[in-house]
């Protein structure tokens, strides 16, 4: 038993370091904070949806119907007669849609008229929780339908099947971003950003995942080959060094995304199919300028998720330590995705929003929708601090490349290390 | 040792002191080097050769003192002296996924360009006495081989100081042997050598000068010949012995 224990301890004392254990911890943290934001979007869920609701017609009994059926299930934040005060008044109180029964909507319905009921969607982001009070709002549209279809069955007030299953219909305007699109509800813009919400974000995490991983990986294998120390004695700047050693993963990285991502492509394709809507349609497109964005927003992430590797790497032992090291890097890549999938950047809680600003992978991966909709600010901003961010850390990594750290590791391990060799 | 009618001094090291956190690994460490010399730096485990070599190298900082290498500051001329300095570290190796060749010439780019980087590798090959395995991945290399790799790698570019570490650490007694005359011949051709080793007869054989290092200072010095008349030695080994001992 002794002996087990003796072997039991010198393992976990070899396994538990400090190295292991702040990935685990910082992965921990997050996950902490994910689970609060997902669950904070679940009371939102449970709540009745704040809608404004303008009933222009005060005479029928169709619309009171329609009236009593929407504002059971729903808090209105707004019940006045102009629907720009209505918008304005729903906006700013955070709801969902506001509704519009025009004056003729009763008329309409006696007269075997399907009738109308105009729907102004606020839409806050484009994530996949993001439209959960959408559609609850959208259920209760149909519920009023239900509703009118019901009294004419009981009455018996048409004999026109197709009136009675549905006596109404929605015209439907959707305001998102400084845009107004007519003819879609937010689902539909939803689906159509689905390529720029999850291709590009996967290109992102995947591209830096890969040539994280081979930048903390070849700072580990040159420890482990004792290689680095004759590098390091080359008449080469040390700049030359560290920035030749990021832009061999930048490539490497970017090849691997690459060949991922035409399986992707593949995959995503089969997936959708024909449900693909044209974005173009909705003069949701880029211009050249925005793509150079996208471009320089994703090259300064890549550069400085590679340089943060590179000091990472610094630390590792060897190969094996490296490889524990990625983790921080992964999960820093992967926390923006699926966080941007489920919620859009501006819905977010503010400390998730400072959270995933602080990210400078999270920058490129929502590029393309904030420029489809002509939110520059947030591009700008967070390319700005990509910037500083990846000055810092490259002239963080040059500078430790000149640094006995490097070839020491902590200044209290060659201490130790240095004063045990002496006392043999 | 090149004799000359002036002798030109390669390494000058004055009160050189490094630090970490709060101890102290070299003290005062001083001693000069000329040019062909090989000099040669012995000491018990921990009395600070590598760190001083490291130091020389430009792989560590200096807490205090200076090294001036054929009138380059280590500090101050850190790029001058790289281009004219080889280091080997005891613990070396090379890039596993690279070939022998592959491997010199990755290094010889650093130091030429075109045809003269083939000049280069071709020394390289000849020093490493590699013969065919040279085309060979260096994940294929015994020890040894890879250490006949390094020392080709090191003396290639023929280097005005070279500063080797254990020069034949791993090396089988004929390897170390032809590695020994490979130096002693470039001496010949000017180079000058700063070498560190435990193993005493080699230090005795190949070197013209010894400092003994014990406790980051420099306790003894001399041509091994006047060590041994000085301390009534047989050899080295008894010096050390009675130095350090």
């Amino acid at each position: 038993m002794k002996a087990l224990s003796n072997i039991m301890i010198k393992e976990i004392k070899e396994l538990l370091t400090v190295a292991t254990i702040i990935p685990v911890v910082i992965m921990a943290v997050l996950f902490a904070s994910l689970g609060g934001m997902i669950g904070g979007v679940q009371d939102e869920a449970s709540q009745p949806p704040r809608i404004g609701l303008i009933v222009q017609d005060t005479d029928s009994s169709w619309s009171m119907l329609a009236r009593d059926t929407i504002s059971n299930h729903t808090e209105i934040v707004y019940s006045g007669a102009d629907i720009d005060e209505g918008l304005e008044a729903v906006s700013s109180a955070s709801g969902t849609a506001l509704l519009v029964i025009p004056e003729e909507f009763g008329d309409n319905i006696s007269s075997e008229r399907p009738g109308t009921i105009a729907v102004y969607w606020i839409m806050s982001g484009a994530g996949i929780m993001d439209s959960i009070s959408s559609s609850v709002v959208d259920a209760i549209i149909v519920q009023v339908n239900t509703e009118i279809s019901r009294v004419m069955i009981e009455e018996g007030s048409s004999s026109n099947a197709s009136m009675v299953l549905s006596p109404t219909i929605r015209s439907e305007t959707t305001f998102f971003k400084e845009k107004s699109i007519e003819g879609v509800s937010p689902s539909t813009i939803s689906s159509m950003l689905s390529s720029q919400s999850f291709i590009v974000p996967l290109v992102v995490m995947l591209m830096i995942m890969m040539s994280g991983s081979t930048v903390i990986s070849s700072m580990g294998l040159e420890k482990e080959n004792k290689t680095l120390e004759t590098l390091l004695t080359m008449p080469v700047k040390r700049s030359h060094i560290v920035l030749g050693k990021l832009g061999g993963a930048a490539a490497v990285g970017l090849l691997m995304a690459l060949i991922y991502m035409v399986g992707m492509n593949y995959y995503m394709t089969g997936m959708q199919g024909s449900a693909v809507i044209d974005v173009a349609k909705y003069g949701l497109v880029l211009g050249t300028m925005d793509y150079v964005l996208v471009g320089i927003s994703l090259f300064l992430s890549v550069l400085s998720g590679l340089a943060l590797c590179m000091l990472l790497g610094a630390m590792a032992r060897d190969y094996k330590s490296a490889q524990s090291l990625t983790l921080p890097i992964m999960f820093m890549a992967m926390m923006p995705f699926f966080v941007l999938m489920m919620k859009d950047f501006n819905t977010l809680p503010v400390f998730l929003q400072a959270l995933l600003f602080a990210i400078p992978f999270t920058h490129p991966m929502m590029a393309m929708n904030n420029l489809m909709f002509d939110d520059y600010g947030l591009v700008f901003a967070g390319i700005a601090y990509q910037l500083l961010f990846a000055a810092i850390t490259v002239a963080a990594a040059v500078w430790l490349f000149k640094k006995d750290l490097l070839i020491t590791g902590r200044k209290k391990r060659a201490a130790n290390a240095a004063g045990r060799r002496q006392k043999k | 040792m090149i004799r000359r009618e002036e002798s030109v001094v390669a390494v000058e090291v004055k009160g050189l002191m490094k630090s970490f956190g709060d101890f102290q690994a070299v003290k005062d460490v001083n001693f000069t080097v000329e040019e062909g010399e090989i000099f040669g730096l012995i000491g018990p485990n921990g009395a600070g050769k590598t760190t001083t070599m490291r130091m020389m190298a430009t792989l560590l900082q200096i807490s205090g003192g200076s090294i001036n290498i054929f009138g380059n500051d280590v500090v101050n001329d850190v790029d001058a002296v790289r281009k004219i300095i080889s280091y080997l570290p005891e613990e070396a190796g090379a890039y596993k996924n690279l070939t022998g060749r592959q491997y010199l010439e990755f290094i010889g780019r650093f130091f030429a360009e075109g045809d003269d980087v083939q000049r280069m590798v071709d020394r390289g090959i000849e020093i490493s006495n590699l013969a065919e395995r040279i085309d060979d991945k260096v994940d294929s290399y015994s020890k040894g081989m890879t250490r006949r790799l390094l020392v080709g790698r090191a003396l290639m570019f023929k280097p005005r100081l070279a500063i080797l570490d254990e020069l034949t650490s791993g090396l089988d007694v004929i390897s170390a042997q032809q590695i020994r005359g490979m130096v002693r011949k470039i001496a010949r051709e000017g180079t000058t050598f700063i070498v560190s080793s435990h193993n005493m007869l080699e230090v005795e054989l190949i070197c013209d000068r010894l400092a003994l290092i014990n406790s980051g200072k420099v306790v003894e010095m001399g041509a091994p010949a006047d060590l041994k008349k000085k301390y009534d030695a047989a050899n080295i080994e008894d010096v050390f012995v009675k130095v350090v001992g």
